[in-house]
């Protein structure tokens, strides 16, 4: 349900870059999607083929490129992803603490054709 | 032979919602209203935790959005005490966004100054993700969820401005590992505020309205300052750490 008005968004950032460009039709999207960002991928296409007929979008398709959340360890400064039930740092065993990374929700390029 | 060309974008898909946000931010900051986002799963007692902290807030007066995916049963309850309470209804959205809040606040009429309570969704994964104007996020949790749910739903506990544990009664009665509850808290945030609570004696919560008397005061005192709309923009220039995951 939550990847409908998402998925409106990236349709209407990319349509309003490809126009500006004088596109006459996108092909492709490249979304980059971190794992905490709680959008699904396969969804985003689906709504997608649906909500794009009749736009520049019609027919493109999405890449993704999943980012796996990571956490950095107070102790030693490692970057890490975090075992289930544990936020310990692998290499010294100090907590880690959250980072950006894992976080993102962007679209990072399209092709258009024009 | 058409010409294909690659361009990078580097767009943000929440911008638009977190304009939006920072707009109806403005807005109440300058009608000296504090606005509180109240997220937690379903159960957690967030709409006895609005009476309660209600009950106990001086000076201010409170105003209340209801977010439910369907039904008006807590704006009723809440509206038979004379709060001024205002209903969204999301049919199957699994949390607010900033489009519905602005909507919402441009019918209400602030008459005093106050706080302003939005009730997200029950619900402890997406609601943490989306700005919708507030000041402060207060995350509901409970001794009855377990002690492992900072490990399960980090983002939640990552975002939140207030924590409530509520429910605290219960306690003897449970296996709730306090200590690893409060490890997997200070692991994802250090700072912030963990008031233990409980709805049915009313413990606690003449602390938390005291909490929000004095941010909301800190508020109004430093106009520029907008501590959740910031927080929302961390993610906009992080292209670079994107690139560098592996």
């Amino acid at each position: 349900m939550h990847e409908f008005p998402i998925t409106q968004q990236i349709i209407k950032l990319a349509e309003k870059h490809a126009t500006e460009l004088c596109a006459s039709r996108i092909k492709s999207i490249k979304l980059v999607v971190g794992d905490y960002c709680g959008f699904v991928g396969d969804s985003i296409q689906m709504y997608f083929d649906v909500i794009s007929e009749g736009t520049l979008c019609e027919g493109a398709t999405i890449e993704i490129e999943h980012v796996k959340p990571k956490m950095k360890c107070t102790g030693c400064g490692t970057l890490f992803e975090r075992e289930f039930l544990s936020f310990a740092c692998p290499k010294c065993g100090a907590d880690g603490e959250p980072t950006e990374i894992g976080k993102e929700f962007y679209i990072e390029s399209i092709e258009i054709e024009r | 032979m058409h010409d294909v060309l690659k361009v990078n974008m580097m767009a943000n898909i929440h911008d638009e919602n977190d304009h939006i946000a920072s707009h109806t931010n403005e807005d109440l900051t300058d009608q000296h209203i504090y606005v509180i986002n109240v997220m937690g799963a379903p159960g957690v007692g967030k709409t006895t935790t609005l009476k309660n902290i209600i009950k106990n807030l001086q000076g201010l007066k409170p105003y209340v959005i209801e977010g439910d995916i369907e039904s008006d049963i807590d704006t009723r309850d809440l509206r038979s005490l004379g709060i001024d309470t205002f209903q969204i209804n999301t049919f199957g959205a699994c949390h607010l966004d900033a489009p519905m809040i602005h909507n919402q606040v441009q019918n209400i009429k602030f008459d005093e100054k106050g706080v302003l309570f939005i009730e997200n969704i029950g619900n402890l994964v997406c609601p943490a993700e989306f700005s919708i104007g507030e000041h402060c996020k207060m995350l509901i949790s409970t001794v009855t969820e377990g002690s492992d749910k900072p490990y399960k739903y980090p983002l939640a506990f990552e975002k939140a401005d207030a924590i409530l544990l509520n429910k605290v009664d219960l306690l003897p009665y449970l296996d709730f590992d306090e200590d690893f509850y409060m490890k997997g808290v200070r692991a994802l945030n250090k700072e912030v505020p963990v008031f233990k609570v409980s709805g049915k004696t009313g413990e606690g919560f003449a602390e938390v309205a005291a909490w929000i008397q004095e941010r909301a005061q800190e508020e109004k005192t430093a106009h520029h300052h907008h501590h959740g709309v910031e927080n929302d923009h961390h993610h906009h220039h992080d292209h670079d750490t994107a690139h560098n995951h592996d």
